[in-house]
């Protein structure tokens, strides 16, 4: 009986695994958001291009009071999230886990993070700056920005999360507390809940499979 | 290979000689404030003080300081309460907050969280009472 079963579980372990690295190789993450299907003329011919959503040009300011634009994004990866530093709910927990990340990539010049903060009346640069050093950031691979109402709030639909003032939500902003992962060509690849466990988990899986993914 | 059985054996008794005197003498009443504690401190606390209590860099201080937690010990429910804004040295950094208080927690609640964060993650054997926290709040600052 017990000769019997004991040869299933190495075998099934093998095949896990056997299935695992398969998945891994052919994995490619989805391009997330509208697409739009534009015909042009090569060679007297159509082709068909698909245009995917992209994150357009912005300009900020950040915790050093430099100007940062997409261009120090410039084929880069990296993940975007909005926030606020005196944030009582969900902002500490994202932060930690975008820690996380943060300490695993540090040094690694294809990969940056880019914090929004959405409380444009109290984050100037030099609270952004506190906020940053006290957390354990020390580079410029983690940028911390503020703007106008109208810019942050405008582009924060572009990386589809969600961001509102409102005098009700603890803090007096309401904003869901996405990790976006954004592709070398300001494509969105991915979206991760920050106060989610598995969620984050799946994000440190997706990022290797995106670094690893020719542009 | 009898030698590696051997100190691994060793290894494993002191794990859990460890893990019983981690588990320290408290009462029955005391273990069911730190249970009923615990699903408060995840709803109002652990976002920023961290689910072990390390807190977070030097935002949030971490609640494993016992010498601060004794020093304290009456003025916790105000804490949690009011909140706080005033710089205060844990395990010798400085934090200097601040932190908004919940008001619309009970004494009870507040008796259970207090229970939950200095016998878990401070060494205190003894649970805040309902009592004690109202006698803390009288005084609140
Ligand atoms: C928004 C983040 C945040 C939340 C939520 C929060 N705290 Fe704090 N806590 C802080 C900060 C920041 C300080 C330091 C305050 C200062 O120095 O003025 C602090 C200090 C403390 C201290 C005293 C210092 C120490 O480390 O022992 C205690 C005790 C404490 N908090 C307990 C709690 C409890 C219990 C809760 C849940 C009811 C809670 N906190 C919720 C941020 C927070």
């Amino acid at each position: 009986m017990a000769g019997y079963r004991t040869p299933y579980l190495p075998v099934c372990i093998v095949a896990l695994l056997l299935s695992a690295c398969t998945g891994r190789n052919n994995k490619k993450l989805p391009i997330i958001g509208e697409r739009e299907a534009v015909e042009r003329v090569v060679d007297g011919k159509t082709v068909v291009d698909t245009l995917y959503h992209q994150i357009p040009a912005f300009t900020f300011l950040n915790q050093d009071s430099t100007i940062i634009t997409d261009k120090d994004f410039e084929n880069k990866v990296y993940v975007a999230n909005f926030f606020f530093t005196h944030c009582p709910s969900i902002c500490p927990t994202m932060q930690r886990n975008l820690l996380k990340v943060y300490e695993k990539y540090k040094g690694n010049d294809k990969l940056a993070f880019l914090s929004h903060s959405i409380d444009f009346k109290y984050d100037s640069p030099s609270v952004l700056k506190s906020y940053a050093t006290k957390l354990g950031v020390d580079n410029a691979q983690w940028q911390f920005v503020t703007g106008s109402k109208k810019d942050i709030y405008g582009i924060s639909e572009k990386y589809l999360v969600y961001t509102k003032e409102d005098a009700s939500a603890p803090g007096g902003y309401d904003h869901q507390g996405y990790l976006v992962l954004i592709d070398q060509q300001k494509r969105i690849r991915g979206a991760y809940d920050g106060t989610n466990e598995e969620q984050v988990a799946q994000l440190f899986t997706d990022l290797e499979i995106l670094l690893q993914e020719r542009p | 290979m009898q030698k590696k059985i051997r100190s691994l054996a060793v290894i494993g008794l002191g794990i859990a000689v460890i893990a019983f005197s981690c588990q320290p003498n408290v009462s029955i009443q005391t273990a069911q404030y730190a249970v009923n504690g615990q699903k408060l401190y995840q709803t109002h606390c652990q976002n920023c003080h961290g689910a072990k209590g390390e807190g977070l860099g030097a935002l949030y201080p971490p609640l494993t300081d016992t010498v601060y937690q004794r020093e304290n010990r009456h003025r916790l429910a105000c804490i949690v309460k009011f909140g706080l804004n005033e710089p205060v040295s844990i395990h010798g950094e400085t934090y200097d907050g601040p932190m908004p208080g919940v008001p619309q927690l009970s004494p009870i609640e507040i008796a259970y969280i207090l229970t939950y964060i200095t016998t878990r993650f401070g060494n205190s054997n003894d649970n805040f009472t309902q009592e004690e926290v109202k006698k803390g709040l009288a005084s609140c600052k």
